[in-house]
């Protein structure tokens, strides 16, 4: 790791001019444990480093407008300790919270999470379930995108080359709403997902459910969401029928690969397996 | 010799707790390991390692490296003395030196992904890997093979064209892969299967597993201008790494002195050389002192995994579940180099049932795979997973309890070893027996889990050591070990001579010393340092008492028969006498009067290890939906003879268990098409961490210490990895509803198995 200059801007504009300066030397770091990990491998050789950690906004929890906003370099152990969020998304802050030790925890971001680009990131799946939206910033100014929209392939986003994540953006819950993330790993920790599923969706008075979305990690080279596999669940209470129709919605969208973790066919299964326990998980937390 | 055994009545400090000697220093991060050491103008060394599974080395171009500013020196085997021939005695068995010196930096043709093939050293890591990529090395890629039984077709790649297989007549025409075949047996096999009430048979495999040690291999070389040369490294047996090294760089085995680091775990994969000769060749060459840490890719790339295994088996036995004979045919995969321990699975396979009449067949086989190295009870647990899965199947068919058909079959003192020995102070029985009345068996299987039983074996060996004890000035005991502690020996060699001397544990250090500095000693392995190097600190235990009793009876001018040495305390019992009793601290504070310094020294062959016998019982569950499984109760017996330090000898049940857990589970080398390891990380070999396990329970069988050690002890390391895999095989079997063959058990397999 010779020669690596280490940059800490203290704004967002500066971020961005230092990311422009480097012309494609660069790369930013919020806790590094993705990034660094890969400079010591050999994979990432980067010039400079740009930390993110000292702009402001970029680590913490805000509320606004009823939801609420996530810095992009908030640690996991951060996001595991503010109750009113853990209380509106338990499915969001279970993922976040999955991702590798409790050392691990103390840097560990979900805007990292998401930057990296792994289909098996366990941060994603929960976040496109929950309908997080991207706040991000570039030369020409800040922009918003859902998160479904940010992964490209396994490491590329959809990022320019010179935009930063600022934060994600949680929409405001209504009532009876509530999200699960599961995933499935041989061991019980220090494991990469084989598969990965968050539900998240609202009930109405009745218990019949009136909005869902699920999305699917390590089944395909993005996590992806599954639009019919939300739509399965809509007007129903979650009954049998309901949930094999999401789970054929499930296990149409898997495009998985087979590979040391696991088989094409074991991972489509265990998807749809994942899928509707999360669902259930997801609607006994918003009856809670 | 030990003057038998003592009662386990009247000790006072074996058998104790007492805080290990080395734990402080392990958690405050003082502990010195392999990588810990540096000295002045030291140099990286970094090892160019082969991207092909198989393929002739056509040349080797290092001038561009050379040219690279900060690079010292270069080696290729070209370096090495083409002399290194002979047998070193390593652990549980013999290294062939040219094949170890081909293994450190290959020899024309590279066997596997991952085989050294030059090293470099450079005065920063960063020009040291620069300078491997400026080494060019033209391959000409040959067909590869990985799996035991396409090694041994006919139409295979051969590895080696000097290979023909060892053990058969008339020699074989044409070289092959199968570097021997092991026969083994007795009585009429035939007959037995003729006249069996019951016969069951079965196919089985395991995958080649790692030792996983946290530790990777690390050395420290410095050559001097005199060719007196220093090695700095972590290895199970200091003595063992002069003697390959000086082989290898043909040097006579004074001009190497070898220090022990602290070690971050073996078993048994630390019985060989990989970089020690590297670094002192690179040493040799520029004059200063060379350092090679390997990475932990490197560590599965090219350091030993123990060996996956093709096997079947077939007993016979008469209705009422006593086994008459049995078949069995092993193939274990060597890696790149022949040696596998095949025939330790054919000696060991049985070794728990009194079997009338046996055949036995072994295969040792060469692929494109790093050269397997020693792991805990080497060959034993793969062969005991076919066989403990066979009797498994047999009490299933006949309904009896798995445990009552084991004591039915179990050895006893004074059977016949299928290999020629005598069973003798064997507690088979009594540890079935412990396991039948244990909480854990006593409790009704939980719903929706299934509970598995298995047995294992292991001979525990003796051998050559040395040790010493110093009297300090003060009347405190250093001992000298001349063995690598890797299990709690420190603690267990300073507990016997406390013992022996009447000493409180606070009052005696052990250390490991260098090979200069004690006499010789074997490596630590095989179960052997607890038995043969404390054997050899209670002989020289046993001198200084002695010595000590001389020097009181010289102080108060009286018959040394009338010398009692009791708690640290020379007293007189002559009545005529009126002296007051001398403490240690009292004679060893006036030595100089009484002969000078005291101290001892043994060196012995010790005789005499007795065979360990283990009984696991594992309760499980499985996910039907998703085929995972969870270990949900774990019990360990084990026959340990006499547990020195208790809580060390559960540490030992615990930590095979779990290793033999992750074996049955999930670990795995995975190979791609191009025969290059798909998963050389922990991330992806999945051995398990500390959430994936219950506390495993032990039960310490002591009703027969060994007679042949002082204090009754038998090896402990080895048995405990060698009943689990069947264990929880025997349980996932008995959920899936079928037979589980294959190794590891992971998510995956198990749901397709259950889907069927
Ligand atoms: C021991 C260990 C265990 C792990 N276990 C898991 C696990 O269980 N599940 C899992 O999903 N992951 C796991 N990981 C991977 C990693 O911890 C996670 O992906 C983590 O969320 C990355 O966050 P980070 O803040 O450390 O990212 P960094 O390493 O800082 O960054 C990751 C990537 O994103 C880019 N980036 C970071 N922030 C931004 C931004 N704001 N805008 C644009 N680009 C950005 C970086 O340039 C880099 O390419 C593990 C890693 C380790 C070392």
């Amino acid at each position: 790791m010779s020669g690596v200059d280490y940059l800490a801007p203290a704004s967002v504009a500066d971020a961005v001019s230092a990311l422009r300066a480097s012309a494609g030397s660069a790369r930013l770091m919020a806790g590094g444990t993705d990034l660094l990990v890969q400079m010591r491998g050999g994979r990432a050789k980067p010039e400079v480093v740009i930390d993110l950690k000292r702009i402001p906004g970029l680590m913490g929890i805000r509320g606004e407008g009823g939801g609420f906003v996530i810095g992009a370099a908030t640690s996991g152990a951060a996001l595991g300790e503010h109750e009113a969020l853990k209380a509106a998304w338990p499915g969001v802050i279970e993922a976040a919270n999955l991702i590798g030790s409790t050392q691990v925890q103390g840097r560990a971001s979900l805007g990292g999470n998401l930057c990296n680009a792994s289909p098996a990131a366990d941060g994603v799946p929960a976040l496109i379930a929950a309908g997080a939206v991207c706040i991000i910033e570039g030369p020409a100014g800040a922009r918003e995108v859902q998160v479904e929209k940010v992964q490209a392939g396994p490491g590329k986003t959809t990022l320019a080359a010179d935009e930063i994540l600022l934060a994600f953006r949680l929409p405001p819950r209504p009532a009876r709403s509530s999200d699960a993330y599961l995933r499935l790993i041989p061991r019980t920790e220090m494991d990469i997902a084989v598969v990965g599923v968050g539900v998240s969706l609202t009930l109405d008075a009745g218990g019949v459910c009136n909005a869902a979305r699920v999305s699917v990690g390590a089944v395909a080279p993005t996590c992806l969401l599954v639009e019919a596999a939300g739509v399965a669940l809509v007007g129903t209470t979650l009954d049998d029928a309901a949930l094999a129709k999401m789970e054929a919605a499930v296990s149409a969208a898997c495009r998985p690969i087979s590979d040391k973790r696991g088989t094409a066919e074991y991972r489509t299964k265990v998807a749809c397996v994942l899928a509707r326990r999360a669902a259930l998980i997801a609607k006994d937390r918003a009856n809670a | 010799m030990s003057d038998g055994n003592q009662g386990g009545v009247n000790l006072k400090v074996v058998g104790q707790r007492p805080i290990r000697p080395d734990g402080v220093d392990k958690v405050t991060g003082r502990a010195q390991f392999g990588a810990d050491f540096h000295l002045p103008g030291m140099l990286t060394g970094r090892i160019k390692r082969s991207p092909h599974a198989h393929a002739r080395v056509v040349s080797i171009d290092t001038r561009a490296a050379e040219k690279l500013p900060g690079v010292k020196a270069i080696v290729t085997s070209a370096d090495f003395d083409a002399g290194a021939a002979g047998e070193v005695e390593a652990g549980e068995s013999h290294a062939a030196m040219k094949e170890v010196a081909a293994n450190c930096l290959a020899h024309g043709k590279v066997l596997y992904q991952g085989h050294a093939v030059a090293a470099v050293a450079a005065t920063q890591p960063e020009i040291a890997a620069e300078a491997l990529d400026l080494i060019e090395v033209t391959y000409e890629v040959l067909p590869h093979v990985i799996d035991v039984e396409a090694a041994m077709a006919a139409d295979a790649p051969v590895l080696h064209d000097d290979m023909y297989t060892k053990g058969v007549t008339p020699k074989p025409g044409k070289a092959s892969n199968v570097a021997a075949k092991h026969v083994m047996g007795r009585g009429d096999v035939a007959a037995a299967f003729k006249a069996a009430g019951v016969i069951v048979e079965g196919s089985y495999e395991t995958a080649a597993v790692h030792q996983g040690y946290i530790e990777p291999h690390a050395c420290v070389a410095s050559w001097g201008a005199d060719g007196q040369s220093t090695i700095w490294c972590s290895s199970q047996g200091q003595f063992l790494v002069r003697a390959m090294v000086a082989k290898i760089l043909n040097m006579p085995l004074s001009d190497i002195k070898v220090i022990p680091a602290e070690i971050g775990g073996g078993f048994g994969g630390k019985t060989t050389v990989y970089l020690e000769p590297v670094a002192l060749a690179l040493s040799r060459k520029c004059g200063r002192p060379v350092k090679i840490v390997m990475s932990r890719e490197e560590v599965f790339l090219a350091s030993g995994p123990t060996s996956g295994a093709v096997m079947d088996v077939r007993l016979a036995a008469t209705k009422d579940g006593k086994i008459t004979g049995a078949e069995m045919t092993l193939k274990y995969q060597a890696g790149a180099f022949q040696g596998s321990p095949v025939n330790l699975g054919l000696m060991t396979a049985f070794a728990c049932y009194d079997v009338e009449s046996l055949a036995l067949t072994g295969y040792d086989v060469v692929s494109n795979r790093p050269k397997v190295a020693a792991y805990r009870a080497p060959g034993a647990p793969m062969a005991a997973f076919a066989v403990e899965s066979a009797i498994d199947d047999l009490a299933l068919k006949l309904g009896m309890d798995p445990i009552d058909l084991r004591l039915l079959n179990a050895v006893r003192d004074g059977a016949k070893t299928v290999y020629g020995a005598t069973v003798r102070c064997c507690a088979l029985v009594e540890t079935l027996e412990a396991i039948k009345a244990s909480p854990h068996y006593q409790t009704p299987v939980g719903k929706g889990q299934a509970r598995g039983v298995a047995a294992g074996f292991w001979f525990n060996v003796g051998g050559e050591s040395s040790a010493a004890v110093h009297v300090d000035e003060d009347g405190g005991v250093t001992v000298v070990s001349s063995n690598p502690d890797i299990g709690g020996s420190r603690a267990s060699m300073a507990m016997m001579a406390a013992e022996r001397l009447g000493l409180p544990i606070e009052r005696v250090r052990c250390t490991v010393a260098d090979t200069t500095s004690i006499g010789y000693s074997g490596s630590t392995g095989g179960s052997r340092v607890t038995f043969a190097t404390g054997m050899a600190v209670v002989e020289a235990a046993q001198k200084i008492v002695a010595d000590l009793k001389r020097r009181a009876a010289q102080t108060w001018e009286c018959d040394i028969a009338m010398v009692e040495w009791k708690d640290g305390v020379a007293t007189c019992i002559d009545p005529a006498k009126d002296v007051k009793p001398l403490s240690m601290k009292a004679i060893a504070g006036k030595s100089a009067k009484t002969g000078g310094p005291i101290a001892a020294e043994v060196s012995l062959n010790a005789q005499g290890a007795a065979a360990g016998f283990g009984v696991h019982v594992c309760d499980l569950e499985i996910d039907p939906e998703t085929g995972r499984t969870t270990v949900v109760r774990y019990t360990a017996a084990q026959d340990v003879g006499r547990a020195i330090h208790p809580a060390y000898v559960e540490g030992q049940l615990q930590g095979g268990a779990a290793q033999g857990i992750g074996w049955a589970l999930n670990e795995e080398y995975v190979y791609g098409k191009s025969g290059l390891l798909e998963n050389a990380s922990f991330l992806d070999y999945r051995m398990p961490v500390a959430s994936d396990l219950p506390m495993i329970d032990t039960i310490l069988i002591e009703t027969k210490p060994n007679p042949r050690h002082p204090f009754g002890a038998k090896g402990v390391g080895e048995v405990p990895i060698v009943p689990p895999l069947a264990a929880v095989s025997n349980a996932v079997s008995r959920i899936v509803g079928r037979r589980m063959t294959s190794l590891p058990m992971s998510p995956a397999k198990v749901l397709a198995e259950m889907a069927k």
